[in-house]
């Protein structure tokens, strides 16, 4: 199996004026193509903290996070900028979508920032839509969606320059059990199409969705376990 | 391509932050535009002002005969001193700092043309008289000259008033006219000009004949008055004391006896105009920069109360694989369309009061004003500094945040 994320010893410190506080207090971790990963853990765990790293969001204060084999800590806040575009996929508990955009605008953002010619945006951002059921909804801003069809933007959103990976944080979190249900089968279906995917979660039932799972407590990985053989069996 | 990015994004935010973008326009549009008015309307005065002061002549001093009123080595006061035109020629052989200098001669006579006539002053002068009084000659036509003076020519020269009493819409000049009787050939009529002060009337209905001719049908002993022009380079006040102490000397009355001569020195008021339009202009640059000052501060702070919003937007951006460069050129390009759409309608706005102006007839008052075209722009470039000062160092400070950081500040 080829490895497409490896931290080693990843730290983050916090300071908040003189509180000096450890949110990441030495991750190791490997995930490889292809894999579908749930992280669960209590409140305040470092879950998002961890996830932001993996995204390039942020910075981790020491350690080693290699992406494809390549060190991103030392990478330059574009290059930084071009794996948010292409190779990362994010997607957010609170959607973070621009509120004065439609629908078919939020997707098109990424493809704007990878220079995408504005015939091939139209095309991709019609696909992309349909590709979450909301082809009838191109039009409609932000704040004229329910949370689901938000998140589905969202998930469009995320796929848009189609990278290998997608990062989710709690992204069932301000859903409904319904609405929730259905963007894990989007996940799912993603995993099946060949992506890598990490979830952050409270909810087991969509931990069982996942063939890995990794715990968090107190700033480390707690357990880190592979669900699949359960699954087959 | 950075650039197109842009512009596909600013229109996008520009639909959202209508109300925004439209009270930043609103605020660089009323600061052009007041600015611009101000100073537009504040030169038509003042140069207005100044037209008019001139209109008597620059740098120059009248003198009129008087009475002393000091005693003098002996001599009691009371006495009349009136200078005779060898007097001036004396002056104007002996005193270095006047320039130019020409007795004036003058009384009333019948002016006639045909069947229309006036009763209106002629004036004996020297041809330096016109250059020195601001009594120019209309195109096509001349002051009297050194051989009109040299040959006693009967040669006139017409104000434009008294051109137009006399010879309605024709031709005057080379037009033969009546002076008590007299023929006379018109050689000039004045260019029409502003003047608001003389003695004996405005410019525009007297006659000048040279001095010779008036003395030759008059014959005058003393000079009605005379008017001297200082060398720019020095004080009217030492001027003044030198053609004094030359009288004087001749004379023998006190040099510092105001009354033996009067004399107005214009330059006197003229000074005091001149002191009066630097407050003039001081207090405009005062309302000029309070204007911009508030207007800065308006731009700015509609800038800045978006700053929640925008950071979180720049937060999301940035999330998306948007480059600082990006995000900075957007700010940017936003900042200057909106600056430059306002300032061009404060512009426009100001040009078109100011062309509209002179058609509702103040123009005696407040002169024409004209925009200062240079003047606005740095208005508009100033508040698009204010702008980007304003707009970009919030965007760049969240540009290089960590886009979590970016996205989580508000
Ligand atoms: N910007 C920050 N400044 C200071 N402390 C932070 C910051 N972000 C997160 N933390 C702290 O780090 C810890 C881990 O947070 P987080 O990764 O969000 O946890 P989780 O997502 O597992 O709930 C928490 O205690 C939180 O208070
Ligand atoms: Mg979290």
């Amino acid at each position: 199996m080829q490895e497409i994320i490896r931290l080693k010893q990843v730290k983050k410190a916090y300071q908040t004026g003189e509180m000096h506080f450890e949110a990441l207090k030495g991750i190791n971790l490997v995930v490889n193509k292809g894999d579908y990963l749930a992280v669960v853990g209590p409140s305040g765990s470092g879950k998002s903290t961890l996830m932001n790293i993996l995204g390039c969001l942020d910075l981790a204060t020491s350690g080693e996070y290699r992406l494809d084999g390549e060190l991103v800590n030392t990478l330059s806040s574009n290059q930084l900028a071009d794996i948010r575009n292409k190779r990362i996929g994010f997607v957010f508990q609170a959607f973070n979508l621009l509120p004065y955009a439609t629908a078919a605008e939020n997707v098109e953002v990424p493809l704007l920032f990878a220079h995408v010619n504005s015939k091939e945006r139209r095309k991709r951002v019609t696909e992309l839509l349909a590709r979450v059921g909301l082809a009838d909804k191109m039009n409609n801003k932000p704040t004229e969606m329910s949370g689901g069809e938000m998140q589905r933007v969202a998930i469009a959103r995320s796929l848009a320059n189609e990278p290998e990976i997608i990062l989710a944080d709690e992204p069932t979190g301000n859903l409904d059990s319904k609405s929730g249900a259905a963007i894990v089968s989007m996940f799912d279906e993603l995993h099946k199409a060949g992506k890598t995917i990490l979830i952050i979660t409270h909810d087991m039932s969509i931990a069982e969705h996942t063939e890995r799972l990794v715990t968090m407590k107190d700033g480390l990985i707690e357990s880190n376990g592979d669900l699949s053989g359960r699954r087959v069996g | 391509m950075n650039i197109i990015v842009s512009f596909k994004q600013f229109f996008n935010d520009l639909r959202r932050q209508k109300l925004r973008s439209l009270m930043t326009m609103f605020g660089v549009f009323w600061g052009t535009c007041s600015i611009v008015l101000l100073f537009a309307f504040g030169k038509g005065i003042m140069e207005q002002q100044l037209i008019s002061q001139k209109g008597i002549g620059d740098n120059i001093a009248i003198f009129w005969p008087g009475i002393t009123s000091k005693e003098f080595k002996g001599l009691p006061s009371g006495r009349r001193i009136r200078p005779t035109e060898d007097d001036i020629r004396l002056v104007k052989s002996k005193a270095e700092m006047v320039m130019r200098i020409s007795p004036e001669f003058s009384r009333s006579a019948l002016l006639k043309v045909g069947k229309n006539s006036s009763s209106r002053r002629v004036h004996g002068v020297w041809p330096e008289f016109g250059a020195m009084r601001n009594v120019i000659p209309a195109p096509g036509s001349r002051f009297l000259n050194a051989a009109d003076e040299r040959e006693r020519r009967r040669v006139i020269f017409i104000g434009n008033l008294l051109k137009e009493d006399l010879f309605g819409e024709d031709e005057a000049v080379g037009q033969t006219m009546l002076v008590n009787g007299m023929p006379f050939t018109v050689i000039g009529v004045m260019q029409e000009k502003n003047q608001d002060s003389s003695y004996n009337g405005r410019d525009s209905r007297k006659s000048y004949i040279p001095s010779s001719t008036f003395n030759a049908m008059f014959s005058r002993r003393y000079v009605g008055n005379f008017v001297a022009q200082c060398d720019p380079k020095v004080s009217m006040d030492m001027t003044r004391a030198e053609i004094l102490e030359i009288l004087s000397t001749k004379y023998k009355f006190d040099p510092t006896d105001r009354e033996a001569l009067s004399v107005w020195d214009t330059t006197e008021g003229f000074a005091f105009l001149k002191n009066f339009f630097m407050a003039f202009r001081i207090f405009l640059v005062g309302i000029g920069v309070a204007t911009l000052i508030t207007g800065g501060i308006g731009v700015s702070n509609i800038m800045n109360v978006v700053l929640e919003e925008r950071t979180k937007e720049i937060g999301i951006k940035m999330a998306l694989g948007a480059r600082k460069s990006v995000i900075l050129t957007q700010f940017i390009v936003e900042t200057l369309l909106i600056t430059g759409v306002g300032g061009l309608f404060g512009f426009v706005f100001a040009y078109a009061v100011v062309k509209a102006v002179p058609m509702m007839g103040l123009t005696e008052f407040i002169g024409v004003p004209e925009v200062d075209v240079t003047g606005g722009l740095i208005v508009v470039g100033l508040l698009a500094i204010v702008g980007l000062f304003a707009g970009i160092f919030p965007a760049r400070r969240a540009a290089n945040l960590q886009p979590v950081q970016a996205l989580k500040l508000f």
